[in-house]
């Protein structure tokens, strides 16, 4: 019986719910029996909340037995990434910094999941601050791939991602500055979508590269994907960066996802491919992605050459500009307000030194090492501006390439999942396996990863697609078209007992 | 080639930062940080003369809202965190140096 209804996906949960013929409450216990016997080995969570999600599951049990309205993620167990601002439990970021920091208000996702009856099980492992691109610089613990458990997976959302693809709950929220919702979507097998840079409110969301954050649904499905930015979507006057109904509408995601992408007037749905970009993959990858842009052939797709000219330079400038908002945003960490402040009795300048360098962890001090030197007198012009300059073009390469297209198709990440410690002493090597996710947070469009396939380890490959800003209603649709066609969505991975 | 950084100049940017650095994180950081800046040279491969710096991508600029009271946390929940407290202000380090005191 849990078992069965573990395997639903969150809209069929929510149906069955609703109508009764399921509770809450068993869905619930359901996700922590998964919890109790997995979490040892996958180490998802940071914190669980069992006693506070029974009780939201009874509440909506209650409200349904009773004839009450419920939400749309009604009694659906849900995992937020400890970067979100909750008012129950911690909010760490993974750091050691921020351990013990218990926030005095909920991010604003938060409080939409909650108004929208869902039910929240914890809060998921990630790389520290949400710096990396494996979930191995997490401060507080290790996060292993439910596909192979000596390999990463991904980050800097990993646990919402290996969460979601071990079946420790329905969906999650990540957040994405340069591919961290969607490669570890890729690397666990799952549905991510970074949505539209101010399409989701950020208020709340614990700030590393602002002008790049975003938060995004970690689903099975992508009808799953659509039904959590029904849910999250939209602008919030606490973000003055999220954009407003004039600018931007948000639609119903879930109203024509299962229609085809078809255009009246030259008939077919029209798919960017950059071929060059796609031959720096591993050749399974390749393959993948070839065979899934086959899959849209047959469904009466055509594919159109475009040039990206400008791609190739997204890393370097990515790494100036995130590193640099990050320095900015991470001075807060001062250990006077909030936070680890040293046990050292010290001056006030070494309050700051100390527990600074005591709370952050490497990859942390290095990105502000990083973007500090960039920032710094004398080096500004260098690195930052040239930096916001390449910046420009990138994006010019996004909007020459939707006039001619409806959505760029390219892998997710050159290779699938790599082993634990594998890039771990090379920070240049890992910031370099970001090359295909970066653009999209640089150009602020939305992009999704969906599972096509799997390499010789039978480890997931994910299919990136890409399409202009504020087109998510239309890149739901494009993804929906596939999952209706295969079934790659629907493998497990065989559970670590 | 001659190093994008040395270790004085990291031991400069480790200050401007606040961050205290061991001895042995500077020599990484100075061979780290140098391999980094090298990749990021790539920049200046392409011809930006005349290019806008695009600091973000929202198609929005200045956003106003009324200037009307809310509520704000309050003094209890603000403080709930501080690391060391001293009932209604957060404890911190003398900052004042009172060595010129009259």
């Amino acid at each position: 019986m849990s078992g069965e209804l573990l395997n639903k996906d969150c809209r069929q949960l929510r149906e069955a719910i609703a109508a009764g013929r399921a509770k809450s409450v068993e869905a619930t216990k359901a996700v922590f029996e998964a919890i109790n016997k997995y979490e040892p080995v996958i180490g998802a969570y940071i914190s669980t909340f069992e006693k506070q999600a029974l009780a939201k599951a009874k509440e909506v049990d209650d409200k349904i037995a009773a004839g009450e309205a419920v939400g749309e993620l009604a009694g659906v167990p849900v995992a937020i990434k400890d970067n979100l601002c909750s008012t129950f439990g911690a909010t760490t970021c993974a750091s050691k910094i921020l351990e013990n920091f218990h926030s005095p208000y909920n991010a604003t996702v938060i409080e939409k999941l909650l108004a929208a009856d869902a039910v929240i099980v914890g809060k998921t492992n990630m790389d520290e601050f949400a710096m990396g691109s494996s979930t191995e610089n997490s401060g507080l613990k290790r996060t292993v791939n439910p596909w192979d458990t000596s390999r990463v997976p991904g980050g800097s959302s990993g646990g919402s991602a290996a969460a979601v693809a071990g079946r420790l709950c329905f969906a999650a929220l990540g957040s994405d500055t340069g591919g961290s919702i969607r490669q570890p979507a890729a690397f666990c097998g799952v549905v991510g979508l970074k949505p539209t840079y101010g399409r989701v409110s950020r208020y709340g969301l614990v700030a590393y590269g602002s002008s790049l954050d975003q938060i995004g649904p970690v689903t099975r499905t992508v009808s799953d994907c659509a039904l959590m930015m029904n849910v999250i979507a939209g602008h919030d006057e606490k973000d003055s960066t999220s954009v407003g109904e004039s600018i931007a509408p948000v639609c119903n995601y879930l109203e024509k996802l299962d229609e085809p992408i078809s255009r009246p007037l030259r008939g077919r749905l029209r798919i960017g491919v950059v071929p060059e970009l796609n031959a720096g993959s591993d050749n399974d990858v390749q393959n993948a992605i070839a065979e899934a842009i086959e899959v849209y052939k047959k469904l009466g797709a055509e594919t159109v050459e475009i040039e990206m000219p400008h791609f190739d330079y997204a890393i370097a400038a990515y790494y100036v500009i995130a590193t640099a908002e990050a320095s900015s945003n991470l001075a807060r960490y001062d250990g006077v307000h909030y936070g680890h402040r040293t046990a050292s009795k010290a001056d006030y300048i070494e309050v700051y030194t100390k527990s600074r360098a005591e709370g952050f962890g490497k990859e942390v001090k290095r990105r502000i090492m990083l973007g500090t030197y960039a920032l710094s007198s004398g080096y500004y012009d260098a690195y930052y501006l040239k930096a916001l300059k390449v910046r420009n073009l990138i994006r010019g390469d996004f909007t020459n390439a939707f006039e001619r297209c409806d959505c760029v198709m390219m892998p997710v990440s050159p290779t699938t999942a790599f082993k634990i410690g594998e890039k771990v002493d090379d920070p240049l090597k890992m910031y370099l396996s970001d090359v295909y996710t970066i653009a999209a947070n640089l150009a602020g469009v939305p992009s999704i990863s969906i599972p096509c396939g799997f390499d010789e380890n039978n480890l997931p490959i994910g299919l990136q697609i890409l399409a202009a800003a504020f087109a998510e209603e239309k890149l739901l649709r494009i993804a929906r078209m596939f999952e209706m066609q295969t079934e790659w969505h629907q493998r497990r991975p065989a559970m670590p007992e | 080639m001659a190093k994008k950084i040395d270790e004085a100049q990291v031991r400069k940017v480790a200050k401007l930062a606040r961050l205290e650095l061991a001895n042995s994180e500077i020599e990484e950081f100075t061979v780290q940080l140098s391999a980094i800046l090298d990749y990021m040279e790539k920049m200046n491969e392409l011809d930006t003369t005349g290019v806008e710096p695009l600091a973000h991508c929202l198609p929005i600029s200045n956003v106003f809202r009324d200037d009307s009271i809310k509520t704000s946390l309050g003094t209890e929940k603000t403080l709930a965190n501080a690391p060391q407290r001293d009932g209604e202000f957060f404890k911190v380090p003398k900052i004042l140096d009172d060595s010129n005191r009259a």
